[in-house]
């Protein structure tokens, strides 16, 4: 009937008047931003689902349940439409999940689920307005207020404790970054790249990392400037550390790239979080610069501090401080970046 | 005479931009056909840049073809002429697809109208010289492009005499055609650079000897092979090179091109002679020659009918004045799934909301979209993925320019340099949000009060 009254009177208000431009880029929508970083997380999933079992999965449940309900149950006392459809819970969720070690106690998965929606996004105005990485947000805090659950102590495995676990196909009792800073034990390259070492759920497997990156890059979900930026400056660093110690201690290459008992740069880059918050966690497009060249600062930032972190602190690791730290100087990199308009001195 | 034939610095392309479906192909087969005379045309007295026309003629009188219609005494502006034999009526308003209300004059089709051919012949048939040019003086080719009404026929509409009158502060170097459409559909450039080439050139050629440029070039996009093939062969034994760009949007925006072709950057806020250049549409150089040549004023345009939502896509020779729904009438009518008729194409293009709007010397073409090609996902908070900033040609940063017009925040829109934005649509082409980031910069740059 539309059509009908359409063909004999083309002038029907039923042509849409709307301005310009009249096409849009369809594969790009934040849902499908969110979708390709769930695509993206899939290799990481699957390590995790290799080397921590169902524990894995049970973590992803509590993790991404409650941050679906949080952000439900947020909108409605908002009145506003509830927006799940955009899936950046989901991806919060995860992320979250992916950056907790396999035991930590459901309890301490919902508070830092519900934290991360709450007090990282909701209250600065839902997507698009938080300041900082929601999900590392609820990470730190559940890291600071729970650290005897969460902190170091709690990748470490008591298999004499739990006799059930099933976990067995991992080669050390701590993470690799414990290791490293409490005894000074390395673990191999190999066992780095393929994740068969403690950590949290995501960070393990450095390959995982790796390909499920590149996805996000190639499609440009995530803006190669960043992990660029973190991978740079971590090489720089360490190569700088190595060179010292080569030239002071003597050492061949191979101890330069990390191998046999000595934890190189090779080590730094693949070992810990690094790769995965390189990747999964600094991109966060909502938490970082708006131009390329902010981004690559903003990477830079984040593998500084990351390895300031690890040299200096009492942490093992420092992904989560660097990102938030970075975090809260993006307002100020956006505002030292700003392109100069196309004719202008 | 001896030119010095310089070559052109530029690297083919400009940074940033998009790639949008580009979709020529539904309409760039179709030969170029003459629209039959419309019953009535209703002419708008501006259809340009500038300054209204007033009309020079009374009601129920006699016209013919290139009769002067309407006129203004303004510096900027350009003499409208009838398009049609036939008889004016009252003055009336029009509504342009931009929304302007503007006075026109209706003229009713008389008995007598030339046939399709010999209009086709009229406009850009014969012989097309580009030797002994020197014969018209500059002053002569201005003020015919002047006395024929002669504006820009790209889009932008600016009256071509003032671009091409001497400014003895800007000397110019380079005449740059602009062949590039790279609006995604349009093809009526190209079907005009495919079947009539040679006054293009020889318009080219008499731009060039008006504002004394040594140069002359004719810029293309790497989609058009074809266009490249004739445009090279017509300009064989002239200095008119033709200079092949890479394809992306926005490579027809003066500025891009000027960029890509030769390698300057136009000052912002600034025009395309203060790099020596001056741009004009292959189109208006055709125009050009016929006004210069035969003393025959614009009267017709091709315009392209395309899109998936038109029964049977083509190219027009069409009367300035006649109404869409002429042209959409002719080439079998909308689709029953037509959604948008457009003015123009699908990234500046306004849409129409009443088809008896008539065309105008900017008119490029009509593109009617359908429910598929104009659905859009729902629209989220921005998430300062900063693509938008990676998509602008004028690198500037249209998430806050966008913000800025939101909140009527004059100071950080000029801080981010509001003014420098071509509206060209590419942030809102690819923002994942679905933002109408050009829509609210376009509205804050009109809103914005003038220094
Ligand atoms: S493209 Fe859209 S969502 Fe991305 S920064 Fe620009 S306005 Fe925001
Ligand atoms: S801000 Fe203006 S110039 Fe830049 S992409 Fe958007 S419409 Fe084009």
């Amino acid at each position: 009937m539309a059509e009908e009254a359409k063909n004999n009177e083309p002038s029907a208000p039923v042509l849409h008047v709307a301005p310009g431009p009249h096409l849009q880029d369809v594969n790009l929508t934040t849902r499908r931003m969110m979708l390709d970083v769930l695509i993206g997380l899939a290799p990481v999933i699957v390590a995790a689902t290799i080397f921590f079992r169902q524990y894995a999965w049970l973590q992803f449940g509590v993790c991404v349940g409650t941050c679906c309900l949080s952000e439900a149950i947020c909108s409605a006392i908002r009145r506003k439409p509830i927006p799940l459809p955009d899936l950046s819970a989901v991806v919060t969720g995860l992320i979250l999940a992916l950056s907790l070690p396999w035991n930590s106690p459901i309890y301490v998965s919902v508070i830092g689920s519900a934290v991360a929606i709450v007090l990282g996004k909701v209250i600065f105005g839902g997507l698009g307005q938080n300041i900082f990485n929601p999900a590392m947000v609820g990470r730190a805090f559940v890291m600071l207020s729970f650290a005897a659950a969460i902190g170091a102590p709690a990748y470490v495995l008591h298999t004499g404790e739990n006799p059930a676990n099933p976990i067995m196909d991992v080669v050390s009792g701590a993470t690799p970054m414990t290791a490293l800073k409490e005894s000074g034990g390395v673990t191999p390259l190999l066992a780095l790249l393929l994740g068969n070492t403690y950590g949290s759920l995501g960070e393990t497997s450095a390959l995982a990392c790796l390909l499920g990156g590149m996805y996000l890059c190639i499609r440009r979900t995530a803006s190669w400037e960043i992990p660029a930026g973190v991978i740079l400056a971590a090489v720089v660093i360490s190569s700088a550390i190595e060179g010292y110690l080569a030239a002071t201690q003597g050492g061949g290459l191979l101890n330069f790239i990390g191998n046999g008992g000595h934890w190189g740069v090779l080590s730094e880059v693949l070992g810990g979080a690094l790769l995965f918050g390189a990747f999964f966690i600094a991109t966060d497009p909502v938490t970082s610069p708006l131009t390329p060249k902010g981004k690559f600062i903003f990477g830079l930032g984040v593998g500084i501090f990351i390895m300031f972190i690890r040299k200096l602190s009492v942490y093992p690791e420092g992904v989560m401080f660097a990102v938030l730290l970075m975090n809260s100087v993006t307002p100020l990199i956006n505002r030292w970046t700003v392109p100069k308009p196309l004719g202008t001195k | 005479m001896t030119r010095t034939v310089l070559t052109p610095a530029g690297r083919g392309t400009f940074a940033h931009g998009v790639h949008p479906p580009e979709r020529k192909n539904l309409a760039a087969d179709a030969a170029i056909e003459v629209l039959p005379t419309p019953t009535q045309v209703k002419i708008p007295l501006l259809q340009h840049v500038g300054a209204t026309c007033e009309s020079k003629v009374k009601s129920k009188q006699e016209l013919a073809i290139g009769e002067l219609l309407a006129d203004s005494e303004a510096f900027i502006s350009a003499p409208i002429h009838a398009s049609i034999n036939g008889v004016a009526g009252m003055q009336s308003v029009a509504t342009l697809p931009n929304g302007r209300h503007v006075p026109a004059v209706p003229v009713a089709a008389g008995e007598n109208q030339p046939s399709a051919e010999d209009l086709f012949k009229d406009v850009f048939g014969g012989d097309w010289p580009t030797s002994g040019l020197e014969q018209y003086a500059p002053e002569q080719i201005v003020q015919a492009a002047r006395d024929g009404g002669l504006v820009g026929q790209g889009g932008a509409a600016f009256p071509t005499y003032v671009k091409l009158k001497h400014n003895p502060e800007k000397p110019i170097d380079t005449i740059l055609l602009n062949g590039c459409e790279c609006e995604p559909y349009l093809t009526a450039d190209y079907r005009m650079m495919v079947e009539t080439p040679s006054p293009i050139i020889t318009g080219a050629l008499l731009a060039a000897r008006a504002c004394s440029a040594k140069r002359v070039l004719i810029a293309v996009e790497d989609n058009k092979p074809l266009a490249v093939d004739t445009l090279r062969r017509a300009a064989r034994g002239t200095d008119v090179q033709v200079v092949v760009l890479k394809t992306k949007y926005p490579q027809g925006g003066e500025k891009q091109t000027i960029l890509a072709t030769l390698g300057r950057t136009v000052p912002a806020g600034g025009l395309p002679l203060d790099v020596g250049v001056v741009v004009i549409n292959v189109g208006t150089a055709a125009a050009l020659a016929r006004a210069v040549l035969r003393g025959k004023p614009l009267t017709h345009r091709v315009v392209c009918v395309t899109g998936a939502g038109i029964e049977r896509p083509g190219n027009l020779l069409v009367p300035i004045g006649a109404s869409y729904r002429d042209l959409i009438d002719y080439c079998g009518g909308l689709k029953p799934d037509a959604a948008r008729v457009i003015a123009g194409g699908p990234m500046m293009g306004f849409t129409l909301g009443d088809l008896d709007t008539p065309v105008t010397k900017g008119t490029s073409g009509v593109t009617v979209l359908t429910e598929r090609d104009v659905q859009r996902p729902g629209e989220t908070n921005c998430v300062r993925c900063g693509r938008c900033v990676d998509a602008c040609p004028m690198n500037l940063v249209p998430t806050r320019l966008a913000l800025a017009s939101r909140g009527k925040d004059w100071d950080l829109a000029k801080k981010y340099h509001i003014t420098s934005c071509v509206e060209c649509g590419c942030c809102a082409y690819v923002c994942p949000a679905s933002l109408p980031l050009v829509q609210l910069i376009r509205m804050g740059k009109a809103q914005m009060p003038k220094e």
